[in-house]
């Protein structure tokens, strides 16, 4: 693998910042319905200060994810989060490119 | 996800294995399937499923909601010959998304002035190979025209089943090279795997348009999925 790739290789990411002690939560797209910008299995990896690497959508939902993921790495629950055009009044972010994802939180143990 | 999940899943990515990680949505249960393991998880028939088509995604099981989460190697070209198409054929593979390495023991061809940037072997693929195997998710394109540098990695390549086998050179040389390898004991379907002449029959009449030809023909084989189905017995090659 190239170096450019390895360096955006989100799941190392996750393991080199568990190794240094950070407390993390993983974010994995697992559903998506008409356009959705990145494919079923995309991660996101979110330290506790909300430092994060890696992308669900095209960088519409992230700061929504990043915010779950930070109340998921406290409570040590997995979450299910829904976005989409449908739940614009639920969420106050939505994809523009009007497709809907499901992503699933789980805190690195 | 437990941590030395993660770790053992990246042992998995960087030893270029398949791997799927199993997340039952209720309880939040994980599991790491790695390929060979496959045949001995509970929900086998599935995994195997994710794992040929590439395609991760949630399904109803007597477990509840379960997602399985695919991670299949990134697929790789590996040249044999520092030739003019392989200069033409590193950037493109880059382009659409390979990564491509390139093997040949003669110093004057494999030098980092003809390939900027592109990882280079100047050593016999004999010795290369025994520190960097082949494995399925590589396709191989033997492009030297010599059977003392093309005909090794051409049989490591048809026995470690990888996704791609091409071989550059006329009809008459081809006939050539398939007496070689009989002699060598290799079975006619096995033989019959390689694409030779080598690339996608679209009349290319040089360095760069052969380069198309063999990128064509490296793209229809990993997304036609060929490789799973010849593994899997589908075909006649198997």
């Amino acid at each position: 693998m190239s170096e450019t790739l390895t360096e955006l290789d989100v799941l190392k990411t996750a393991e080199r910042w568990a190794g240094e002690g950070r407390a993390l939560a993983l974010a994995t797209v697992v559903e998506t319905w008409g356009s959705a910008p990145r494919p079923t299995g995309s991660h996101l990896v979110i330290d506790a200060e909300g430092n994060f690497e890696g992308s669900v959508s095209g960088g519409c939902v992230e700061g929504a994810v990043v915010s779950e993921a930070i109340d998921v790495i406290e409570a040590g629950e997995p979450r299910m989060l829904e976005f989409g055009v449908a739940d614009e009044t639920a969420w106050r972010v939505g994809l523009s490119c009007g497709g809907r994802i499901r992503v699933y939180v789980e805190k690195v143990n | 996800m437990d941590r030395a999940l993660l770790a053992a899943l990246n042992k998995e990515r960087a030893a270029r294995r398949a791997a799927v990680v199993v997340t039952e949505l209720a309880s939040g249960r994980q599991r790491l399937v790695r390929e060979a393991d496959v045949g001995a998880d509970p929900l086998a028939e599935l995994v195997e499923k994710v794992i040929r088509s590439g395609k991760s995604g949630i399904s109803q099981t007597d477990a509840g909601e379960v997602f399985v989460n695919a991670h299949l190697p990134p697929a790789r070209i590996v040249a044999i010959g520092a030739v003019h198409i392989s200069q033409a054929l590193a950037p493109m593979a880059r382009i659409a998304g390979f990564d491509i390495e390139i093997i040949d023991p003669r110093t004057a061809f494999a030098s980092k002035d003809r390939f900027p940037g592109v990882p280079l072997h100047a050593e016999w693929p004999e010795d290369v190979l025994k520190t960097r195997p082949f494995d399925p998710y590589t396709a191989v394109c033997v492009i030297t025209h010599d059977p003392k540098i093309d005909d090794f990695p051409l049989i490591s390549a048809l026995n470690t089943g990888c996704f791609y086998i091409g071989a550059l050179g006329s009809r008459k040389t081809h006939a050539r090279r398939v007496e070689r390898l009989v002699a060598a004991g290799i079975s006619q379907s096995s033989i019959d795997r390689i694409e030779a002449p080598i690339g996608a029959d679209i009349g290319a009449a040089n360095p760069g348009e052969i380069a198309v030809a063999i990128l064509s023909s490296v793209i229809a084989a990993f997304r036609k999925r060929e490789m799973f189905a010849e593994r899997r017995g589908e075909t006649a090659a198997a």
